[in-house]
């Protein structure tokens, strides 16, 4: 399949075109041993969101006596946040309340910034949290925490977060390779859960859209499968808000479980 | 058959995966409301594993649509 040649074509829209970072401001762009280093559609958007984020949060932290609504909300936030840590984690979780609530501000804001409907003012929003990219350094981070985090604490006692308690002799091995296995694979599944999730939602209403165009071409009986067509997409648009947040969610917590391990074992 | 076709055979195939995912994730709703409803009062407090329970079911069903695109996407062999 051919992309970059979206709507063109066959009256088609190629749903993979939305995911492909391009560079905008050409002059800004330099060599770097050998790297094309340039200023791309995903770095803008990743600002939008780091503006958004800033803005929010500024609004809400004025301190008032008698909190307004956006002080409100952004104590919801911080509550919310709090309260994933003090669960999964105890009373030491405190200091590792900054990285995920990093986490899961910027994952729920880029995604929601994904489903933003600026395209219809000509400003067709990034996904950020589509890229592989992204959500693989993300995870790496967290990851990265949690084996610096255990190692620094425990030293090799580390290891035995592999041996669950009672494990009969003969077995340890077999269940040491599984265990080490399972813990190997967190950070690939951690970012694989938030880029297929985004890139699934698009272009499922990306392939809608297609419909939508294509019968209107055809006129006639078809227009009925454009009219329900669109219906269809704005159901699962407002399905997509709700799994932006899930995913979030389900990002900062598993990263604090993860953090769990390493710092209480079991 | 031509291979054109059958990749895209073999994507659809991939993508029953996904049903079999949806059918986890409703598994997993169903029984935290099923055991919420009898005890309300302890369902707050197991709402983290219910989203555990949720993420490990949807990976799997979002594993088989990457493995489905990468079949439908994949530069078709000569």
């Amino acid at each position: 399949m051919i992309r970059g040649k979206s709507v063109a074509e066959e009256g088609k829209i190629d749903p993979m075109y939305q995911f492909e970072v391009q560079p905008i401001l050409e002059g800004l762009g330099f060599n770097l041993f050998g790297q094309e280093i340039n200023f791309t559609n995903s770095a803008l958007w990743m600002f939008v969101v780091l503006v958004t984020i800033y803005l929010f949060m500024r609004g809400g932290m004025k301190r008032e006596l008698v909190p307004g609504r956006w002080q409100l909300m952004v104590e919801g936030v911080i509550g919310f946040v709090d309260n994933i840590i003090d669960t999964s984690i105890g009373p030491n979780g405190k200091k590792y309340t900054p990285w995920v609530f990093t986490l899961f501000m910027f994952i729920l804001f880029a995604n929601w910034w994904g489903m933003m409907p600026v395209g219809i003012v000509g400003i067709h929003p990034f996904t950020v949290t589509s890229q592989f990219t992204v959500t693989g350094l993300l995870a790496a981070i967290s990851f990265s925490i949690v084996l610096i985090v255990g190692f620094w604490k425990h030293g090799f006692k580390f290891f035995s977060l592999f041996v669950p308690h009672g494990t009969p002799l003969p077995m340890i091995p077999l269940i040491f390779m599984v265990e080490l296995l399972s813990f190997l694979v967190r950070p690939f599944s951690l970012a694989l859960r938030l880029f297929v999730a985004m890139i699934a939602g698009h272009i499922l209403v990306k392939v809608f859209a297609n419909f939508v165009i294509q019968s209107i071409d055809a006129g006639g009986a078809s227009l009925l499968v454009a009219g329900l067509s669109i219906v269809f997409i704005a159901f699962v648009s407002a399905l997509e808000l709700l799994v932006c947040a899930i995913q979030a969610y389900v990002f900062a917590l598993l990263t604090s479980l993860y953090i769990n391990d390493a710092e209480n074992l079991h | 058959m031509d291979l054109s076709s059958a990749q895209v055979i073999g994507a659809g195939l991939a993508a029953i995966g996904v049903g079999a995912a949806a059918t986890g994730v409703g598994n997993v709703f169903g029984s935290f409301l099923e055991g919420a409803l009898r005890n309300p009062s302890a369902a707050d407090g197991q709402q983290g594993r219910l989203f555990i329970g949720f993420a490990a079911a949807e990976l799997l069903g979002l594993i088989a649509f990457a493995v489905a695109m990468i079949i439908l996407y994949a530069p078709p062999a000569a």
